[in-house]
């Protein structure tokens, strides 16, 4: 059947996604496709709603209307084929624990009710760790990591989950540059394995050279498709009412997507 | 009191073991809210059982513990929920809602509590121990009303150890991977409830909240383990619960959940000041040793700057030219015999310094210069 086809193409499928905070609305009428096996980033200005668009995908935050399908299912039925990368500021990095148990918590939605992590569990985690390049960093305590270094456990612990569908919360805020080269690898890995990943993304510069899909956001849905369409001046201006001191991003970005592109099609 | 007449007093035994039994349980159940950041939802909860324990008396005409202490449990749950509600629904923020819930249920509590006591009978005395705590009072059927709850409790809390850990780390990761977040946070909600009704008869409702919170930050200093955490807790409870519930019960009038509270803050003060590592004692030792270090680098580099001026590494210098070029930073003395002693800087006659070839090269390699004639 036609639907068929397009379930198996589309990894989401989000309709009238309308949030209100106290009667103000914070997302208005969100329409999004995003197909299968594409690098995307949420892009737009401060309080445009890109956080609160993943959280309420993710039912985290209620929804006043909308209807979110992924994999042409409801969420909860596929949720064991989700995986979410919080915000780093989001938890308490004083907690009495360690980066392996941190990782290790990716693995608890698997395991179910009581079941303790055991040594697959550790062996996943200790892997996970070695694939962003802080292995070595297994047996501390996480109030002793750099921002770079939470932000690779977050992510380590994202890639136990093994989802078929990631959303990543601002994985580059604040990052120093080896790990955002460390994320950029496992992204690409990702898209080499035909995973989807959503990012909410800061920086317009990279968009072309990290992404090939983006959204355009500001309360309303400006735009979204592949960069090379979408991605343009004047709906970057749109977005963020003209303020954007930009160079062409679309010249810009476009040559070292074409790049990017090609490394891609030689692999 | 020797160690032989706390064995076979049967009244002392009872309530050593009562207080030990609290302070397990309150101690690892409190350490999951201190660090969900809800220590003072404990206190609200606490204060909001005492309503619970005069209507439970008033409706049933009973002082028995099990009665009391599930009107106790009720009021204490009944006033997180109100806590939950307020700020969901209103515009109130959490902490004043805390502050309402723990006033308007104590106060209403309190109203009770002296209407019940001008009331003719003599049925109701003893109700109001339940303010300040008495464990003189306990018997053993409040023991075995304590270890019924009790023990469950810390039954449930390790069952769901792995959850309730998620639940305290990361409730938004914990919800995308299908936990239900909510009834999880009632299941921790109400074995907090839990912990602070079995606490109530000894400690009383005021001071419960220290039972929670108290031994979970003393335990937070020794360790960055939740595990090593939680058994801390409910070591340093019992200890302190017992300590304070036995001198209690030996000297007249002298309530019980006070002293129990002193021995805690004893316990905490300890920890605040000589844990390793987050100890103030450690944090202190180490600022003074880096100052040191700081002081050494000054010295050495002063000593540098001068054998420059004079185009000679070894030039020596007066000790009192070290010290001018030292003031503000202080310690000259201490840090040439410092150096001396790291063969960085040598004494030439009774009052000069000069550097050492091992000291010039030091040198050269941290301030730079001079580096082709050494």
């Amino acid at each position: 059947m036609e639907s068929d086809d397009l379930n198996r193409s589309t990894a989401i499928d989000v309709t009238d996604i309308t949030v209100a905070y106290r009667e103000k609305p914070v997302l208005w009428d969100i329409d999004l496709q995003v197909p299968r096996g594409v690098l995307m980033a949420i892009v737009g200005p401060n309080g445009a709603g890109k956080t609160t668009l993943l959280k309420s995908i993710l039912g985290l935050v209620p929804m006043a209307a909308g209807n979110v399908r992924i994999f042409g299912r409801p969420y909860a039925e596929v949720r064991r084929r989700v995986g979410y990368v919080p915000q780093r500021g989001s938890v308490d990095w004083d907690f009495p624990t360690t980066v392996l148990d941190l990782v290790m918590m990716g693995a608890y939605g698997a395991l179910g009710w009581v079941r303790r992590p055991g040594r697959a569990e550790r062996q996943a985690a200790l892997d996970a760790l070695e694939r962003v390049g802080v292995r070595d960093l297994a047996g501390r305590q996480i109030s002793q990591l750099s921002g770079g270094q939470q932000q690779r456990a977050f992510l380590a612990r994202a890639l136990i989950q093994d989802a078929d569908l990631y959303f990543m919360d601002e994985p580059f805020q604040g990052v120093d540059a080896t790990t955002e080269r460390a994320i950029i690898d496992i992204l690409k890995q990702f898209r080499e394995q035909g995973k989807t990943v959503l990012v909410v993304h800061h920086d317009l510069q990279t968009v072309p050279e990290y992404f090939d899909w983006v959204i355009l956001l500001n309360v309303r849905r400006i735009a979204s498709g592949p960069v090379s369409e979408v991605f343009t001046e004047e709906n970057l201006r749109l977005a963020f009412g003209g303020k954007v001191g930009f160079l062409s991003p679309h010249e810009a970005g476009s040559g070292e997507h074409h790049v990017l592109e090609r490394k891609g099609a030689g692999d | 009191m020797d160690l032989l007449s706390f064995f076979s007093d049967y009244t002392l035994r009872t309530v050593a073991l009562g207080a030990a039994l609290l302070g397990a349980v309150s101690g690892s159940l409190g350490t999951f809210a201190l660090l969900r950041r809800q220590a003072l939802l404990g206190d609200a909860m606490s204060h909001a059982a005492l309503p619970g324990i005069a209507l439970a008396f008033l409706v049933t005409g009973s002082k028995a513990p099990l009665v009391i202490l599930v009107g106790a449990g009720l009021a204490g749950w009944l006033g997180a929920w109100f806590v939950i509600k307020v700020t969901g629904l209103t515009r109130v923020k959490e902490d004043s809602a805390l502050g309402l819930v723990l006033s308007v249920f104590f106060g209403v509590g309190l109203v009770l509590l002296t209407w019940i006591q001008r009331r003719p009978d003599a049925s109701q005395a003893g109700l109001d121990s339940y303010l300040f705590g008495q464990a003189a009072t306990l018997v053993q059927k409040d023991l075995v009303a304590m270890a019924v709850l009790g023990v469950p409790a810390l039954l449930l809390m390790l069952l769901f150890w792995k959850e309730l850990k998620l639940l305290s780390f990361d409730p938004e990761f914990a919800f995308s991977l299908g936990y239900p977040v909510r009834r999880l946070d009632l299941l921790l909600t109400t074995l907090l409830v839990v912990a602070i009704v079995i606490g109530l008869q000894t400690v009383g409702v005021v001071l419960m909240s220290a039972m929670l919170v108290a031994p979970a930050a003393a335990a937070r200093q020794w360790t960055d383990r939740l595990g090593v955490m939680v058994l801390l807790a409910a070591l340093f409870g019992a200890a302190g619960g017992m300590g304070g519930a036995v001198l209690s019960s030996s000297v007249r009038r002298l309530p019980t959940g006070p002293t129990i509270v002193l021995f805690i803050s004893a316990l905490v003060l300890v920890s605040l000041l000589f844990a390793p590592n987050r100890g103030l004692l450690w944090a202190w030792f180490r600022r003074l040793r880096s100052r040191r270090r700081l002081e050494l680098r000054a010295v050495l580099e002063d000593l540098h700057a001068l054998s420059l001026q004079h185009e000679d590494p070894y030039h020596s210098h007066r000790t009192a030219v070290l010290r001018a070029m030292s003031e503000g930073h202080g310690g000259a003395d201490r840090s040439l015999a410092e150096l001396e002693s790291q063969g960085l800087a040598r004494r030439v006659g009774a009052d000069r310094w000069a550097l050492t070839p091992a000291g010039a090269e030091e040198a050269a390699r941290w301030f730079g210069g001079g580096e082709g004639r050494a």
